[in-house]
């Protein structure tokens, strides 16, 4: 997971995301004046799948539920919304981080990337998701996702990783049906066709 | 036997969609107009609703309605055990009292907020021992048990049957059920070496990666329900009941299901799947309920726990003469499961024992609901029971490899508590010699208990069982104008691609290339026949006699068909490359494109419109009803079956546990599966490393707590009812099988997806047990402090067999 990002910052994103939208709420107080019709909190942009997206983002909102359900990348799960799971796992500058913790406005001068941005063009899919295809990799595919984003992000590290270091760059996703010796026989298939 | 498909492996069509993220799950979909319900669930273990006032809430804007017990159940709610869809009677912290939708999600909750509950407390308990002692609470208004045609009972020991129990003797209270056969005294008197001691298996959850979200709306007097669900029609079949919608009158949209592992097979589990469709009815809106992970704890259900005591006699020889168990099954605060039968079962199956009795009580807890968890019964006592093998087989001087073998189901024999019942067919030893070929058994035995500094090897060897398969079903197939074949499949998505792999089937008969096939799934209104819920490692057996059935019956009308027009008999017709032909000259015939044609024209019986098989399932006939007269169909219904179809595996790993630190690493473990003729290796393939994973879960890691002192759930998440990660699991798992045909199966299958569990708790309790010198823990999981104790000499610190929370 990105390191950066902690569960320390991400609360501290929480409150300071509040104290800029309470700052905005107070001085429509101050001036006399209510909320205006259609107010809106935070209005961002952000980039998603190389493309930049406006978007209408709560203080407290994370980049899961942004993805989701403001912008219809329902490719990211949710499986715990707590930082357990690894099933919303997309990539910010190229790194793993769950996005169910991580608060969308500290994204601004982030490159996000989600699974609906890993095929080409021409709609050929990317090597891990090829090579999860090729080792039957999901059972239910509700971690897929999540296993795919942190595959990338592995072998963008480390294209050439032994089976022990893709499995050590892999444990933070859970998989519940317990599919990992698929998945990492997955991971070791795209180092070998990326 | 040479098979185009059956055996082969291919790729599942919902695949690219879970590696893209295209496929849709239940919270994946929107609706125009959508609003959003959240719960207001119990705070309390056991209590009764006195009053609710939701007029704050009500008078909120954004806010739409609120859905009750009372709504949900006017007549008032059912006095049974069983999850209901809401309740004014809680029985376990988390259920849901009531739903409120408005638009969005915040307002719901802000809403819910401004709602007055008024709780009647009562009387809770987490251990169903202390629940059984005179005078202990009960966890349901009632009593503490579910009688059939009695309701809600009271059983009770005196205080000090259950201090005995605790104690570790066998119970002396009369046990309300008591299945037996064969001479247990004599069956001890004969025994070389008896063990006898009680045991405790845990209870946890299923913790499916999806949470139950379900979303719905109502169109032209339909229900449109996206729910989660291991079945498809089985459970559109149940829900449809729940809710109050004709069965005719319910599109139930089910793509695909992240997990469910027992609890999601049957539409009982899932009540909660009708709140939106009932919010939906009463405020004319489509509503999505999103399940929170918190929620999914509460209301996905965990695995029946064992407080027990196990007795098991052996030969000399080192068969097993006897098995005597009795068991107290946790109930959970909404009852279900009859793990304890199950377990019983699968001793007389695994280990051949002369004489088996199992006496026993199911003992309700105001702890998450219980029912199938993978191997339910099976699964855990398996995990008991091979520590226990091994001390027998040392105790008598036989190699632990050698004891199974003696004890080894085999083709002809039967088993099952109390009528014994002949398998299938039943390839156990083959299965053991392959495992043991493929760890090399013999060669590692002289590392056995081996040490390297503070680190000492165990070996474990072990077997697991599941029955696999049933019947009874329906199956459809249809062809067109264009010869291609469609299979309506009703099987669920849960994971196990088996709605694909049972499909191949079909195309089997038919000689099918299968990208001339299309699998028509996913959603009940493309008019899909009844299965068999997914559960129970059916899946396979089941559905491969119903696909290859109306395959077959297909095949009889194209011979018909091809007899009537071209001359001959239709015994003098044959199939290959997509065409009907005489045999002796094959350019008479038809191409498959041709003979759908010429069987529209004709209409009648093989269009599906007369002449249906008897004994259709009423959802079955509305499919065909749906579909007659659209085109050239095959149509079956599935007779029973004889005997028992078993699942059966073995595994053997080797760890390497520290004494220092009471961990352990899985350094080798083989698995081995025998499920007659593989159907889809890659899919089977997934069925053994998942098993894997899930036994690590029931040997080392899994089992939820519960507060003593307010009820309250202490491990809702993934790390406090640990699920196995990548790091708990060895980077290379080898699989095996033996791949023989069942001759109750067209093609030879059977299923595997439980048993792959039950092998691998049973060899790793073994191998733990191995490493320790033998001692045997007698529980489930064998946790790390565990382990660490028995080697400092430490007592446990535990209240003896206690459940849900180990400090008692």
């Amino acid at each position: 997971m990105n390191p950066k990002l902690t569960r320390r910052r991400f609360i501290k994103g929480v409150i300071a995301s509040g104290a800029a939208a309470t700052t905005t709420t107070m001085w429509y107080a101050a001036n006399g004046q209510n909320r205006p019709a259609g107010y809106v909190e935070r209005l961002i942009r952000i980039n998603v799948n190389g493309q930049v997206r406006n978007v209408d983002v709560a203080p407290q909102e994370t980049l899961a539920s942004t993805l989701r359900y403001k912008l219809g990348l329902t490719g990211t799960k949710l499986g715990c919304n707590r930082g357990e799971c690894g099933a919303c796992t997309v990539l910010v500058d190229d790194i793993a981080t769950y996005s169910c913790s991580v608060l969308t406005h500290s994204m601004k001068n982030g490159r996000i990337e989600t699974v609906e941005g890993l095929e080409s063009a021409n709609g050929d899919l990317h090597p891990v998701q090829q090579a999860f295809v090729e080792s039957l990799s999901p059972q239910c595919g509700y971690c897929t996702p999540g296993q795919v984003m942190a595959a990338v992000a592995l072998l963008r590290i480390n294209p050439n990783p032994t089976r022990e270091e893709a499995q050590l760059g892999m444990s933070g996703n859970i998989c519940r049906c317990g599919s990992y010796d698929s998945y990492l026989d997955g991971v070791m298939r795209a180092a070998e066709i990326g | 036997m040479a098979y185009m498909h059956i055996g082969k492996d291919f790729v599942p069509p919902d695949v690219t969609g879970k590696v893209t993220g295209r496929i849709k799950y239940a919270e994946d979909y929107t609706r125009e107009g959508m609003v959003y319900a959240r719960l207001l669930t119990s705070p309390i273990p056991h209590a009764r609703v006195i009053d609710i006032d939701a007029s704050a809430a009500l008078a909120m804007e954004g806010v739409f309605g609120i859905l009750t017990a009372d709504d949900v159940y006017p007549d008032g709610e059912p006095q049974s055990t069983g999850l209901k869809i809401l309740t004014n009677e809680p029985t376990l912290v988390g259920e849901p009292i009531l739903a409120v939708a408005a638009i969005d999600e915040k307002t719901a909750e802000t809403a819910i907020a401004a709602i007055s509950v008024t709780f009647e407390r009562l009387p809770f308990v987490i251990d169903p021992l202390d629940s059984l002692a005179e005078g202990g609470p009960n966890a349901y208004n009632g009593g503490n048990t579910f009688a059939f045609r009695e309701g809600f009972i009271e059983e009770k020991w005196t205080t000090d049957q259950v201090a005995s129990f605790r104690a570790g003797n066998e119970p002396t209270a009369a046990a309300p059920t008591e299945l037996a056969y064969g001479d247990l005294d004599a069956a001890f008197g004969e025994s070389a070496y008896v063990y006898e001691n009680t045991f405790t298996t845990a209870g946890y959850p299923h913790m499916s990666m999806e949470p139950r979200s379900a979303m719905a709306y109502w169109e032209d007097g339909k229900l449109y329900l996206h729910a989660t669900s291991q079945s498809l029609t089985a459970f559109a079949d149940g829900i449809a009941g729940i809710i109050g919608v004709a069965k005719e009158d319910l599109v139930f949209i089910n793509a695909a299901t992240g997990g469910g592992f027992g609890q999601r097979a049957r539409a009982g589990s899932v009540p909660s799947a009708a709140i939106p469709a009932k919010l939906s009815q009463k405020i004319n809106r489509p509503v999505m309920m999103r399940v929170t992970r918190e929620e999914e704890f509460t209301i996905g259900g965990a695995r029946q726990g064992f407080q027990g005591w196990i007795k098991l006699g052996f030969r000399q020889n080192g068969t097993m003469a006897a098995a005597d168990l009795w068991i107290v099954s946790d109930n959970g605060g909404k009852g279900g499961g009859g793990d304890a039968f199950s377990a019983t079962n699968a001793i007389s199956i695994v280990y051949q024992a002369d004489a088996v009795r199992l006496r026993g009580v199911s003992i309700g807890s105001n702890t998450a609901h219980r029912g199938a968890q993978r191997g339910p019964g099976e699964n855990q006592i398996a995990a008991i029971v091979s520590p226990i093998l091994d001390k027998a087989a040392d105790e008598l001087g036989i190699d632990r490899l050698e004891i199974r073998k003696i004890n080894t189901p085999q083709n002809g024999d039967e088993g099952g508590v109390p009528q014994r019942t002949p398998f299938t067919s039943a390839y156990m030893p083959e299965a053991l010699e392959q495992t043991a070929q493929l760890f090399d058994w013999a060669g590692r035995q002289p590392r056995r208990r081996q040490r390297n500094g503070s680190k000492v090897t165990g070996f474990g060897i072990g077997q697991g069982y599941h029955n696999a398969g049933r019947s009874g079903m329906d199956g459809i197939v249809m062809m067109g104008p264009d010869g291609r074949l469609k299979i309506h499949n009703g099987v669920g998505n849960l994971g196990t691609y088996s709605y694909a792999s049972t499909s191949r089937a079909a195309a089997e008969a038919l000689k099918m290339p299968w990208d001339s096939c299309d699998i028509i799934t996913g959603r009940t209104d493309l008019h899909l026949p009844i299965t068999s819920p997914q559960d129970g490692s059916n899946s396979i057996f089941t559905n491969t006699r119903t696909c290859w059935g109306a395959a077959q019956d297909m095949l009889t009308k194209m011979k018909e068909i091809a007899a009537s027009d071209l001359g001959g008999a239709p015994a003098e017709y044959d199939i290959s490359n997509e065409r009907v032909h005489q045999i002796a000259n094959q350019s008479v015939g038809y191409t498959y494109a041709q003979v759908a044609r010429r069987a529209m024209e004709l209409g009648g019986k093989y269009t599906g419109e007369a002449e249906l098989p008897e004994d259709l399932a009423e959802w079955t006939q509305i499919s065909v009803s749906r579909l007659a007269g659209s085109g050239f169909m095959g149509v079956y219904h599935d007779p029973a079956h004889s005997g028992n179809p078993p699942g059966f595996t073995v595994t053997a790993c080797e760890i390497e546990l520290d004494t220092e630190t009471g961990k352990f690493e899985i350094i080798d473990v083989v698995t081995v599966a025998e499920c007659g003729t593989v159907m889809h290796p890659q899919g089977l393939k997934n069925q053994m490393v998942g098993g894997v994973v899930w036994g690590i879960g029931l040997s080392a890691l899994e089992r939820h707590l519960y507060d003593p002192q307010n009820g309250l759930p202490a491990s809702t998440g993934y790390w406090q009812s640990k699920v196995p990660t990548y790091l708990d699991t060895p980077a290379r798992i080898v699989s095996g099988w033996v791949d023989l045909p069942d001759p109750e199966n067209p093609v030879g299958a059977r299923g595997i997806g439980e048993p792959s569990m039950g092998a691998v708790s049973a060899a790793l309790n073994a191998a733990i047990s191995d490493a320790l010198g033998g001692h045997i823990f007698n529980a489930t999981p064998v946790t790390t402090d565990m382990i660490i104790n028995h080697i400092a000499g430490i007592s446990e610190d535990w209240v003896p067999l206690a459940q849900n929370n180990f400090r008692g």
